[in-house]
């Protein structure tokens, strides 16, 4: 079951405010921010075997996964940690970026 | 003056144009008119920078990369070329791909100085490349001058570091190898920093795990110069007590002052002297050669000290220097993974730099470092890093980051995908 947090959250970014607040990011940042995901995931989110690949997925259900990995709610073996040192906003500008990378 | 101005707003305007996908430019051939990038060293942190130099210039901006190893040679996960369980093909990745994918020109040769007036790079082979940003990436390179038994190329050849990939790898596995049941083999690690802060304990993993099945009356001793073990410390004083009993000895407080390479003796500040059947001595280390050469090392005369926006060196303009060579900010280890983040976040400055725009003002990316302490078995330690404005460095982001709550297998697995991502996002 979702969390009231999550709920508002993913609400939010489902409806324009949440757009909105992803685009004020600059793109420039949000492009290198998620180049520091690439160590695991791949260069453009295309990852090599063992990792998910987080090119082209669903916007909504990749920052839902992030934030559960944040708040402790989705068990993980490094993700829980490392989702703790981003933003909600800064998480949401990168599920907005993945999302929009071709598979 | 005047002339390099309208040079830079010319480029600015070719790259917005590369943007759009109109133009595909003389600029993107190698010798072509375009702001010219010069990276010297292809390891973690020099072949990412290239590659995305490259990609996030739309293949506007020159780069030439001057490494003289014919391909790169991972460290991590050289320590289980040691333990037996992987090969030195297995942690070895060519260059083709930066040159055919993206057009970065290899020049395998040696950068031997650097003009910073004339801005260009002098080739060991001969010849100049000239450039308008430099990025140097050299790693450590070892202060002899430590250990003054270690001087002559026969000791050298004889007690080994390891601490580069490649040819010692080989040579050291060959030394455990020939090594008898019932030997010792003694580690010496430096007070740190030095690179890759758990690489030491995971190799006493290594050996030791090599030991326990080839030859389990051998011994393997670490002796550490530090107080106590600088990473992961609990995780490796557990699977040495669970997995290695009687097989590794942890010895802490014990500096390595001298080398006698003929007998096999280490000499030590505060302790007797100790002989071994197999010595590995890593050395102190400093930032590369050509880094000091050039007058980087402003902190200690050891680390070069660098603005953490841009790479860009505190001492000499237009050359930027990131990786294992830099003094670093706080918590931040020397790792692949870290000069990995440094290229991609000096890649984005240096293009934004050589097309007028302002470089990106807050950083954030992550550490993830993973440690066998087995053929399988596995422990990581990890941590974000964000940009403070106001101390001007990278700070550990509180709350973030962590270790593994114990080794284990499914890690393994994810250190081996973490291998091949970080190689193909630095090299493919």
């Amino acid at each position: 079951m979702k969390t009231p947090h999550v709920l508002l959250l993913a609400a939010g970014m489902a409806g324009a405010s949440g757009w909105v607040q992803a685009q004020t990011m600059d793109p420039l940042q949000v492009r290198s921010m998620a180049a520091s995901c690439a160590n695991c995931h791949g260069t453009h989110g295309i990852a090599e075997a063992g990792n998910e690949s987080l090119a082209g997925v669903n916007r909504d259900e990749l920052l839902k996964k992030m934030l559960d990995f944040k708040t402790g709610k989705k068990p993980a073996t490094i993700m829980h940690q490392l989702s703790k040192g981003y933003s909600d906003e800064q998480l949401a500008a990168l599920a907005s970026y993945f999302s929009a990378l071709k598979k | 003056m005047m002339q390099r101005r309208q040079f830079v707003q010319s480029v600015g305007a070719a790259g917005a144009l590369g943007a759009m996908g109109l133009v595909t430019g003389c600029a993107s051939t190698p010798g072509g008119s375009g702001p010219k990038v010069v990276v010297v060293g292809g390891g973690y942190g020099g072949a990412t920078t290239a590659k995305y130099v490259r990609m996030w210039s739309d293949y506007g901006i020159d780069v030439t990369l001057v490494e003289p190893n014919s391909a790169f040679i991972s460290c991590p996960i050289s320590n289980l070329v040691l333990g037996g369980s992987k090969t030195m093909a297995d942690i070895t990745t060519p260059y083709d791909n930066l040159v055919k994918r993206h057009g970065v020109r290899w020049v395998q040769d040696m950068a031997v100085r650097i003009d910073p007036d004339k801005r260009v790079v002098v080739l060991a082979k001969g010849g100049e490349l000239p450039y308008d940003r430099l990025i140097l990436s050299p790693g450590v390179d070892f202060m002899w001058d430590t250990l003054p038994g270690m001087a002559t190329a026969a000791a050298k050849d004889k007690v080994l570091h390891g601490w580069k990939a490649g040819a010692q790898t080989v040579a050291l596995r060959q030394q455990l190898e020939a090594m008898p049941d019932g030997g010792v083999y003694a580690m010496a690690i430096p007070l740190a920093p030095y690179r890759c802060p758990p690489g030491p304990y995971e190799r006493a993993c290594q050996v030791a795990s090599y030991f326990s099945k080839a030859k389990p009356k051998s011994k393997v001793l670490i002796l550490d110069a530090n107080d106590d073990v600088t990473s992961k410390g609990p995780l490796f004083k557990k699977a040495w007590k669970d997995r290695y009993d009687g097989i590794i000895e942890y010895r802490p407080k014990h500096k390595v002052v001298d080398v006698d390479a003929a007998t096999n003796t280490l000499k030590f500040e505060f302790n007797d002297d100790l002989k071994a059947a197999v010595l590995n001595v890593i050395p102190d280390m400093r930032a590369g050669d050509i880094a000091v050469k050039t007058g980087l090392a402003t902190a200690n005369k050891r680390w070069c000290e660098v603005d953490f926006l841009t790479f860009e060196s505190f001492a000499v303009k237009n050359i930027h220097v990131l990786g294992d060579s830099i003094q670093i900010a706080p918590a931040m280890p020397k790792s692949g993974h870290m000069a990995n983040q440094h290229g991609k976040t000096c890649a984005a400055a240096v293009v934004a730099l050589l097309t007028g725009k302002q470089p990106n003002a807050m950083p954030i990316y992550n550490n993830a470092c993973y440690s066998f302490v087995s053929a399988e078995d596995v422990v990581h330690v990890s941590s974000v890093h964000r940009y403070d404005a106001e101390k001007k460095t990278m700070l550990p982001v509180a709350g973030a980051g962590g270790v593994s709550s114990a080794a284990n297998e499914l890690e393994g697995r994810y250190a081996m995908a973490w291998a091949r991502n970080i190689w193909a996002d630095t090299l493919a």
